[in-house]
């Protein structure tokens, strides 16, 4: 089926930022970019918190609401500005108080509460990497990305701290202090941590940012490998300069606009569109506590005045799914851009959108690596339903193809599919995976990053997105290793061998599958699977571990042992199975 | 059916989606994901099996209303269920 181009009209109120792609990307230049930020003063260099929260109360608007939080009850709680600069200087201070500094690494664990956003602010100020984690992992996963990091600081809450840390303390050698942020404030203290509140009082709340080079190193974001450990993506502070120009182009972030990302910190996109870019911007952030709830949403919207609005394809799903009826009853008047990300947004997704808001949804592209916006939808640019949109002025995207001999071919034909690359030198394209060179240079031939999504272009330069060329899988727009999860299972006794796909899903895309061998004497049967299952969701937390475990005698291997999900996946969906001649042991 | 067989009911669903929380002490006013990592598709999981297993509607604006073990025993018994 074939969806109508949504054509744009122009803007009857707020002009677009970017409001003819091609005259833009035409004259565009990074110069350009870089003269949206101020830069440290006296030419002390580029931090990504002083574009985000100090320059804009230097400017005059200290007064102005920086971060609107939602607590669980849906009470609002405003922060400044002024507020904000004083809270991120003390928690600055505070580490500096424990001796943490440039480059040493902030973890954090933590539900969406204020702290969380000043820790992140704090940290970049201090010169300290922030590196943030997904409260709903669970132990292993958050072991392994804190050792990989060499994790110094870990900011949690008291509850996430006892489910999670408590008994991993003498198993993560590098971390030297534990700051609790207390949900009751009449819990006693725990042993060996400190109180977020304590340490960030008996600190000034002034604070003067050290020089900072735009390419220190600033953020830290873990992505799942297919292979071995996940892989940390070093992200430096001139990386905001992407942030800000995308904020302002693919989002049409305007100053007095009240902004709300519904992602979580834990992953990239809460932490380059949730913290980082509408501040950059100086406009008014919504936070949430609470987790998707159609009606809570659609109340925000309305007594919030949301005006930009950027969330995922699964939440906009489950929008879908509450059906138009309800939001009906809102006044959803105050949206003027929405956007979408996390994996590709399906055509009735925003055909429906366009009916029940009476705007469409944008979808753009982009990954942990690449730290912001790369393929995008515009305000003033027309919808193909279906399509991630066009490059960012300043970025150069092409379809290649793989060569045997390890070069690359450029795919000019229009419509044909193959890998998505693009030109390398984007200002927030990553550095490094930490500690891990050699991985790192596998993802770039020539001057090209190689995305390991497949895609098309078509006549018009819009991209469509048909894949992964790898075993990732992606579920609610969080990328899952299956290598994590396999091994995560294998630890449980009964667990012989595990292979773990993603298999679609209506609403999350894809859900985490895992076939399982057991091992002799264990019966496979349901209350089996149970204790697998639970086993895994202890392990691994709710967003890493199958929904669903199959039972097998044996699973497809090659002659080196190697399972072959390739094979698990096309057999579970029914399709043709390809090339099969490395196959050794069939199931 | 009574207010411990829906009681029942609803921890066998639960304990289907999260097996892990068998070995929990629930606060059986508090959200689930006030208490546990019990995420959004946790959630639509544990309504569509008490939709299948009790044969039931359960349309989305009562979706909060099954957010804690009491909130879903109190709106089952609401629900006058056969035994």
């Amino acid at each position: 089926m074939s969806y109508h181009r949504i054509s744009k009209k122009p803007a009857s109120t707020i002009a677009p930022n970017l409001h003819d792609y091609d005259e833009y990307r035409a004259h565009f230049s990074w110069d350009q970019a870089r003269a949206s930020l101020d830069g440290l003063p006296d030419g002390k260099g580029l931090n990504i918190a002083y574009e985000a929260v100090d320059r804009h109360v230097n400017a005059l608007r200290g007064h102005h609401t920086a971060i609107r939080w939602l607590d669980n009850q849906g009470h609002a709680h405003d922060y400044s500005y002024a507020e904000l600069k004083k809270r991120t200087n003390q928690f600055a201070n505070a580490l500096r108080s424990l001796g943490i500094g440039k480059r040493d690494r902030v973890f954090v664990l933590a539900p969406r509460v204020p702290e969380l956003y000043i820790t992140a602010l704090g940290t970049l100020k201090n010169t300290s990497v922030f590196s943030p984690l997904f409260s709903a992992f669970g132990p292993e996963p958050i072991q392994m990305r804190m050792d990989i990091g060499a994790a110094k600081v870990l900011v949690t809450t008291t509850r996430l701290y006892q489910r999670k840390i408590q008994a991993l303390r003498d198993k993560l050698p590098s971390l030297q202090h534990v700051i609790l942020i207390r949900e009751d404030e009449s819990a006693d203290l725990v042993a060996d941590t400190h109180d977020f509140d304590e340490l960030t009082q008996a600190v000034p709340d002034t604070f003067e940012i050290p020089p900072t080079d735009p390419e220190d190193m600033a953020l830290l974001h873990f992505t799942s490998g297919t292979t071995g450990k996940p892989k940390g993506a070093v992200h430096v502070h001139k990386a905001v300069m992407m942030h800000n120009m995308t904020a302002r182009l693919a989002l049409d972030l305007h100053l007095e606009d009240v902004f709300w990302c519904t992602a979580d910190p834990g992953w990239v996109t809460g932490t380059s569109y949730g913290i980082i870019a509408p501040l950059t911007i100086g406009a008014t952030m919504i936070i949430d506590y609470a987790e998707f709830d159609a009606e809570r949403w659609y109340n925000i919207i309305q007594d919030q005045r949301v005006s930009v609005w950027y969330t995922a394809p699964t939440a906009v799903r489950m929008m879908m799914k509450a059906g138009e009826e309800v939001i009906s009853r809102y006044d959803t008047s105050s949206l003027r851009f929405m956007a979408s990300v996390g994996e590709p947004l399906n055509p009735e997704a925003v055909v429906w959108s366009e009916s029940a808001f009476g705007l469409p949804f944008h979808d753009n592209w982009w990954q942990s690596e690449t730290g912001g916006i790369m393929i995008s939808n515009y305000a003033a640019m027309d919808i193909k339903p279906g399509s991630m949109g066009r490059p960012l002025p300043g970025i150069e995207a092409a379809v290649v193809k793989r060569l045997k001999d390890g070069g690359i071919k450029m795919i000019e034909t229009p419509n044909t599919p193959g890998e998505l690359a693009l030109k390398t030198g984007w200002p927030s394209m990553f550095r490094g995976y930490l500690g891990e060179e050699a991985r790192y240079q596998k993802c770039f031939v020539d001057d090209w990053y190689l995305s390991d999504d497949l895609v098309s272009c078509d006549e018009e330069g819009y991209f469509w997105f048909i894949g992964r060329a790898d075993d990732l899988i992606k579920s609610s727009g969080h990328l899952i290793g299956p290598f994590e999860v396999e091994s995560a299972l294998i630890e449980h006794p009964a667990v012989a061998e595990a292979g773990v796909i993603g298999v679609p899903d209506a609403i999350s895309g894809e859900i985490v599958k895992a076939f399982i061998v057991p091992n002799a004497g264990f019966q496979a049967e349901g209350s089996l699977k149970k204790q697998i299952l639970g086993h895994a969701r202890k392990k691994l937390g709710v967003a890493v571990a199958p929904r669903d475990i199959e039972f097998r005698k044996n699973l497809p291997k090659t002659r080196s042992g190697k399972i072959m999900r390739r094979l698990l996946k096309a057999r579970e969906l029914g399709l043709p199975e390809g090339d099969t001649s490395t196959l050794e042991t069939d199931e | 059916m009574n207010r411990d067989q829906i009681k029942s009911v609803v921890l066998s669903e639960l304990y289907s989606i999260a097996p892990e929380l068998e070995d929990e002490d629930i606060a059986p006013d508090t959200a689930f994901r006030d208490q546990f990592d019990f995420d959004s598709m946790d959630f639509l999981n544990f309504v569509i099996g008490l939709h299948e297993t009790l044969k039931i509607d359960i349309p989305e604006p009562d979706y909060p209303k099954l957010l804690s073990l009491n909130g879903c025993v109190a709106y089952l018994e609401s629900k006058d269920l056969p035994g």
